[in-house]
C-alpha cells in the first residue's frame, strides 16, 4: 500500500528536476530497487501509472533496474549474495550477516525533453 | 494527497483537524518561461507549434540549438532516494528532538499486539521522573489519544485516512502542536502494520517492534523488514505463554535471522513482568540524549 507514497514521492521529485533543469516532458524513468527493499514492484509500477495520467510524466515509461542484495558474512568473512534478510551463508550457514547492498529505493536518472 | 511526501493530506487529521500542507514549498511549475532582455514585438502564433506550419523549426530544444543527428530528448542524473522529501522531514525532526533533549521511540507492530496498553502501563511506571506526551497514529479514531489522555500525560492523534503508515512530515505537524518538554520523552505510536512503517524514518532515536506470543513465531521471517528496521524487540503478552504453544525460543532465534543484533525483551504489559527492564531501557536512551545535548551546549559554548 505504501507503494502509492513512493509513486507520489517519484513525481514530486521528478517535478522538482523540471523545475531545475528545464524540461516540459519525461520520456522514461529509472530506478533503482534493492532486491531487500520494503516495496513490491508491480504495484509501484501500478501505483506510478495510477500518479502520472497527468502532467509532466504523462504516458513515461518506468524501467526498474533491480540491485542485488549482498552482505558481509560475520562469522567467515566473505562476501555474499542474498536475496531475502533470512537468508543464510552459502558457506558456512550463519545467519550473522551485515547487509552491504540492497536496500536502495532510488531514481536513477531520466530521459527527458 | 499531499503532492510534497505523498502522505495522504485530504484524509490525514490531527486530533479530528484537516492537516494543512501549508509548510510545503509554494513554488509552482514553470516550465521555460520565454524571458528576453531585449525589446521585440511578440506576434501571435499558431497553437499547437508556436510557428508558422511552413518552418521547421530545430531549435526547439533545452538549448534553443540543434546538433545534427541528435534528438532533443536527453538524459538527466537524479541519483535521489525516492523517500528523499520525507528523509529531509525525518532529518528536521530528528535535529529538533536532539536539541531539546527529547527521546523518541517509534513503536510498531501489527494491530492488537497491545502497543497502547503497554504505553498506558510504561506511563504509569514513568510518570513523575520525567515529561513524556505522545503521538497516537491510527487510520480513524481518537480513542487510543483518549486512553492515553486519561493518564494524563498529552495526547495527540493522527488519523491517516487511507494511509498505512505515520511520515515525518505528519510528525512535524504534531510535533508543532504538542507541548514538549525539554530533556523528556516522546512515544510515537505507529499505524498497526507490520510492513509500511518500516521504510519511513519519521525522526526518532529508535524503532521499536512489539511481537505478542498469540501471533505466530515466524512473524520475524514473514515481515523481515520492520524486524531489520527496529533496534529493539519487545515479546508482549508473555503471561498468556502457559495457555499457548508458541515456542519464545523460536520466536527469538527468527528474529536473530532477520537482525543478528537485535536485543529482545520479554514482557507482560498487562502482569508487570520483564516491564521494569524495558523501562531501565528508556530510562538509559534518556539519559544518553540529555547527555549529548549537555555535550552539544559545552560545544557550542566553546565557540561563542
Amino acid at each position: 500500500m505504501h507503494e502509492m507514497s513512493l509513486a507520489e514521492n517519484i513525481i514530486q521529485l521528478i517535478e522538482d528536476a523540471a523545475l531545475e533543469q528545464q524540461f516540459t516532458q519525461v520520456i522514461t524513468v529509472w530506478l533503482e530497487i534493492g532486491q531487500l527493499a520494503c516495496v513490491e514492484k508491480e504495484s509501484l509500477r501500478f501505483y506510478f501509472d495510477v500518479v502520472t495520467q497527468d502532467g509532466i510524466a504523462r504516458q513515461s515509461k518506468l524501467e526498474i533496474i533491480e540491485i542485488s542484495g549482498q552482505a558481509l558474512c560475520n562469522q567467515c568473512n566473505q562476501d555474499i549474495l542474498i536475496t531475502a534478510y533470512h537468508a543464510a551463508c552459502p558457506h558456512c550457514g550463519s545467519y550473522a550477516l551485515q547487509i552491504t547492498q540492497g536496500n536502495e529505493m532510488r531514481i536513477k536518472e531520466l530521459e527527458v525533453k | 494527497m499531499c503532492t510534497t511526501c505523498g502522505c495522504g493530506t485530504s484524509q490525514t487529521r490531527i486530533n479530528g483537524k484537516p492537516m494543512q500542507p501549508n509548510q510545503h514549498s509554494d513554488k509552482q511549475l514553470n516550465y521555460r518561461s520565454h524571458k528576453h532582455s531585449h525589446a521585440h514585438e511578440h506576434n501571435p502564433v499558431p497553437a499547437g507549434t508556436g510557428h508558422s506550419s511552413n518552418t521547421i523549426h530545430f531549435g526547439t530544444g533545452i538549448a534553443d540549438t540543434h546538433a545534427p543527428g541528435m534528438s532533443q530528448a536527453r538524459m538527466i542524473k537524479i541519483e535521489r532516494d525516492i523517500l528523499a522529501t520525507n528523509n529531509r522531514y525525518a532529518d528536521e525532526n530528528r535535529r529538533y528532538l536532539s536539541e531539546h533533549g527529547i527521546f523518541a521511540l517509534n513503536l510498531v507492530s501489527s494491530p492488537g499486539s497491545g502497543k497502547t496498553t503497554l504505553l498506558v502501563k510504561t506511563i504509569e511506571m514513568l510518570r513523575g521522573k520525567l515529561p513524556i506526551a505522545v503521538i497516537e497514529g491510527d487510520q480513524q479514531t481518537d480513542h487510543d489519544a483518549a486512553r492515553i489522555r486519561a493518564t494524563g500525560i498529552p495526547a495527540i492523534q493522527v488519523n491517516t485516512g487511507k494511509g498505512c503508515h505515520l511520515d515525518a512530515h505528519m510528525i512535524r505537524h504534531a510535533i508543532q502542536q504538542l507541548p514538549l518538554q525539554n530533556n523528556s520523552l516522546l512515544f510515537i505510536e505507529n499505524v498497526g502494520n507490520l510492513v509500511c512503517p518500516s521504510s519511513f524514518d519519521l525522526g526518532e532515536a529508535h524503532k521499536v517492534v512489539i511481537l505478542s506470543v498469540t501471533e505466530g513465531e515466524d512473524k520475524p521471517l514473514k515481515y523481515p523488514d520492520m524486524f531489520h528496521a527496529a533496534d529493539l524487540m519487545l515479546l508482549n503478552k508473555c503471561d498468556l505463554l502457559p495457555h499457548l504453544t508458541f515456542d519464545v525460543d523460536l520466536a527469538i532465534e527468527y528474529a536473530h535471522r532477520i537482525h543478528p543484533a537485535i536485543p529482545v525483551i520479554q514482557i507482560s504489559a498487562m502482569q508487570g513482568n520483564g516491564m521494569p527492564e524495558w523501562v531501565n531501557w528508556i530510562m538509559a536512551g534518556c539519559r544518553s540524549v540529555a547527555t549529548t545535548k549537555q555535550n552539544l551546549k559545552q560545544f557550542d559554548s566553546t565557540f561563542d
